[in-house]
């Protein structure tokens, strides 16, 4: 009895202990960890994806979160290199955050698809989902699809089947010019497959593939263009490939349409400016005067609370979808554990801001949504990135017509 | 043939701008030794001073503004930090401007954001100067070389036949009898540095609406302006010329060029695939791997020649 005291302080210790180390549910967040590049040369996309987030993820925890936690973005840099991504990816799981998420390089999507994999396999007790948000390559839910994987943006064949959808009736020859790695390859062999789909007609004059990010002056490219007699320039270049590259056509006086995949995302439409009327088109989930089009004054009041906090345009509307099926699925699971989570996940159906439907898939965990292909024109409501033009829609493609078949053989895990 | 033309007249814009940024950047060098890592991050900020002057005065301001700015910056880099950490030896020098890129990178992304700033061609040179085969030849270009040939005659003239550059010259290669003279080398050492961040703050200006002004300009011109640096020799102005023109050409023509290494076996009876060994490597168009064929070079020249095309001293 004489050690009674000490025993109870050693206790009264040990609790104070567990309650300073497991804080209560509703005090805790969910984080999430963000892998994308925030410096170098693709440094603007990642920063601009993080301040979508940030709007998105402040609406979703202004509503209560998931399980009455909020969410929480904590944001890492890759500089676009799969290695640091898997430096990045080591962090997280130290730091037993159940999610990852990343958008920038199929490059670097391919190597977190695989390093997710293997430290599931080998930690069954800290395992993390791979939340997709841009790594866009069809190989990721096609050859290389995994459980863990989810991908809520549409992949370069879904954008491939709206680009051609939209190309004029008149356009008989085009060219393609493509980044020479994972993405900018898919990019090249989807866009020959949806022309010789949909489009017999037109005939391809040239095709390239560039280094990736390492062109500073794309006039030559555009005399060979010229040279080739292309009708219309089809390329999902992003970032300075992409702006310089317009840039130089416009420059050069190069009349022909510009069919590209990702002209719409940051700095775009600046580097453009005027001359790309009538002449710059784009495959978007999203563009601002969708609403106006549509008379949906809710996602335009949530699209001009995005315009008032930043200087470029809001097209990720996928976000919003990815961001609210995780919160239904961790509600859903009644946990952040990342199997139940998947598991949810799997094949949930939900409407997107604008009313329409999507889902993702189970055979291959592809989030099948709805693409606009528009077009850069002037006198429309909302003009992206105070150039004085913005986009209208040309196409609409619905889910449903989006709905490509998949190779993918999803192994599961078994508990 | 018209593609010929068209691409050479490219080369050649490309190859000036090259060289102005280039040859800021090669005399300091060979005035101080000091190899300067933040020379493309001054450039940087040339462009954005050109932008932010253009916004408010016009774009012809803009022309002196700017450089006059840098070369102001340059001054302050050079008295308050590079004299400082001098006596450190030419590995702290390294170091410190390799830093200073970082940081400058960042306040620049920090006061102007990620994205690219509008900073555009001024009216009065926004026409197609002529029209070749179809494709416009824009008159700022045709500006673009003016000027690079006019600051080319400018700084030779003012090393070869001014006092100053007799001074500047001599303080080269002999610090100890200049300032024995009554020279304050020093100061020539700051004028020197201030020029040549005010060169490449010029090439800012004309360099920043040609292509796009954004962060990452800085981080995509760094690497190609050492390689014509280190090609045309460590400290040799002709030499960076001659070498700015030369990578310029190389990069336009080895995208326009349709073949691959393999194609030069075709005559002599060999046929190459993907499947052959080395097929791969071989087979791949000259257009894919066109921007890495300076640092291919670059290499070259260090392995056969290590002091470059027309330098005096090793790397």
């Amino acid at each position: 009895m004489k050690c009674q005291p000490w025993r109870s302080l050693a206790f009264g210790v040990l609790a104070l202990l567990a309650v300073a180390a497991r804080p209560t549910n509703a005090a805790d967040t969910i984080k999430i960890g963000y892998i994308d590049p925030l410096s170098g040369t693709f440094a603007q996309s990642g920063d601009q994806f993080l301040k979508v987030f940030r709007y998105v993820i402040d609406g979703i925890n202004a509503r209560g979160g998931a399980l009455g936690r909020k969410f929480e973005l904590v944001a890492f840099d890759d500089k676009t290199q799969p290695a640091e991504a898997l430096i990045a990816l080591k962090s997280i799981t130290d730091q037993n955050m159940p999610f990852v998420m990343q958008c920038s390089g199929s490059n670097v999507g391919a190597a977190l698809i695989d390093g997710v994999a293997k430290h599931n396999a080998r930690n069954p007790d800290n395992r993390i989902v791979y939340l997709n948000c841009g790594a866009l390559a069809d190989e990721l839910t096609n050859e290389q699809c995994d459980f863990w994987q989810f991908r809520f943006s549409g992949n370069v064949g879904m954008r491939a089947q709206t680009l051609v959808s939209a190309l004029p009736k008149d356009l008989k020859s085009v060219y393609l010019l493509n980044q020479d790695y994972l993405f900018g390859q898919s990019i090249q062999k989807d866009t020959k497959a949806q022309l010789a789909k949909q489009r017999p007609d037109i005939k391809i004059v040239g095709e390239e593939l560039i280094p990736f990010g390492k062109v500073k002056d794309f006039s030559s490219y555009i005399t060979k263009i010229k040279a080739s007699g292309a009708q219309g320039l089809i390329t999902g270049n992003w970032g300075p490939d992409l702006n310089l590259l317009i840039k130089s056509g416009v420059d050069a006086g190069l009349d022909i349409g510009y069919y590209t995949y990702l002209s719409h995302l940051i700095g775009g439409p600046t580097a453009v400016g005027e001359n790309g009327e009538n002449r710059l088109h784009s495959v978007m989930e999203f563009h601002e005067n969708i609403p106006v089009e549509q008379n949906n004054q809710a996602m335009e009041d949530f699209d001009k609370g995005f315009r008032e906090k930043n200087a470029f345009d809001f097209s990720e509307i996928n976000f919003v979808t990815m961001l609210e099926m995780v919160a239904a699925a961790v509600d859903k699971a009644g946990s952040t554990d990342a199997l139940k989570v998947a598991q949810a996940l799997e094949g949930m159906h939900m409407k997107d801001l604008l009313g329409n439907d999507t889902y993702m898939r189970k055979d291959d965990h592809q989030l099948i949504m709805p693409y606009y292909a528009g077009v850069f024109v002037r006198g429309v409501k909302y003009d992206s990135e105070h150039t004085g033009l913005g986009w209208k829609t040309e196409t609409k493609l619905s889910a449903a017509d989006l709905a490509q078949p998949t190779t993918c053989k999803m192994k599961r895990p078994a508990s | 043939m018209e593609v010929f033309l068209v691409s050479a007249l490219n080369g050649l814009v490309y190859g000036m701008l090259l060289f102005m940024l280039s040859s800021g950047l090669t005399l300091i060098f060979s005035m101080m030794g000091v190899l300067n890592f933040a020379h493309a991050s001054i450039y940087m900020v040339g462009a954005y001073l050109a932008y932010e002057t253009s916004r408010f005065l016009g774009f012809w301001p803009a022309l002196i503004v700017a450089p006059v700015i840098c070369g102001l910056i340059g001054a302050a880099i050079e008295i308050w930090g590079l004299r400082r950490v001098h006596h450190n030896g030419h590995i702290a020098e390294l170091l410190f401007t390799f830093g200073l890129a970082f940081i400058i990178e960042r306040a620049v992304q920090m006061t102007w954001g990620m994205i690219p700033v509008p900073y555009r061609v001024p009216e009065l040179l926004d026409f197609p100067l002529f029209t070749m085969y179809g494709l416009q030849f824009p008159a700022y270009r045709g500006f673009m070389l003016l000027i690079s040939a006019g600051m080319l005659v400018a700084i030779w003239l003012l090393l070869t036949r001014t006092r100053i550059g007799l001074i500047i010259q001599a303080s080269l290669t002999h610090p100890q009898m200049v300032s024995a003279l009554g020279h304050d080398v020093p100061r020539v050492f700051t004028t020197v540095f201030a020029g040549g961040c005010a060169l490449a703050g010029l090439a800012g200006v004309i360099g920043g609406n040609y292509q796009t002004t954004e962060p990452s300009m800085a981080y995509a011109m760094g690497p190609i302006v050492f390689v014509v640096v280190v090609f045309g020799g460590l400290g040799s102005l002709a030499g960076c010329f001659i070498a700015s023109i030369i990578m310029g050409m190389v990069q336009t023509f080895a995208v326009v060029v349709d073949g691959s290494l393999g194609d030069l076996l075709r005559p002599i009876g060999i046929a190459l695939s993907s499947d052959n060994f080395l097929g791969e490597l071989l087979t791949i168009p000259l257009a894919r791997i066109g921007p890495l064929l300076p640092f291919v070079m670059m290499i070259l020249m260090l392995l056969f020649r290590p002091r470059g095309l027309l330098g005096t001293r090793d790397t």
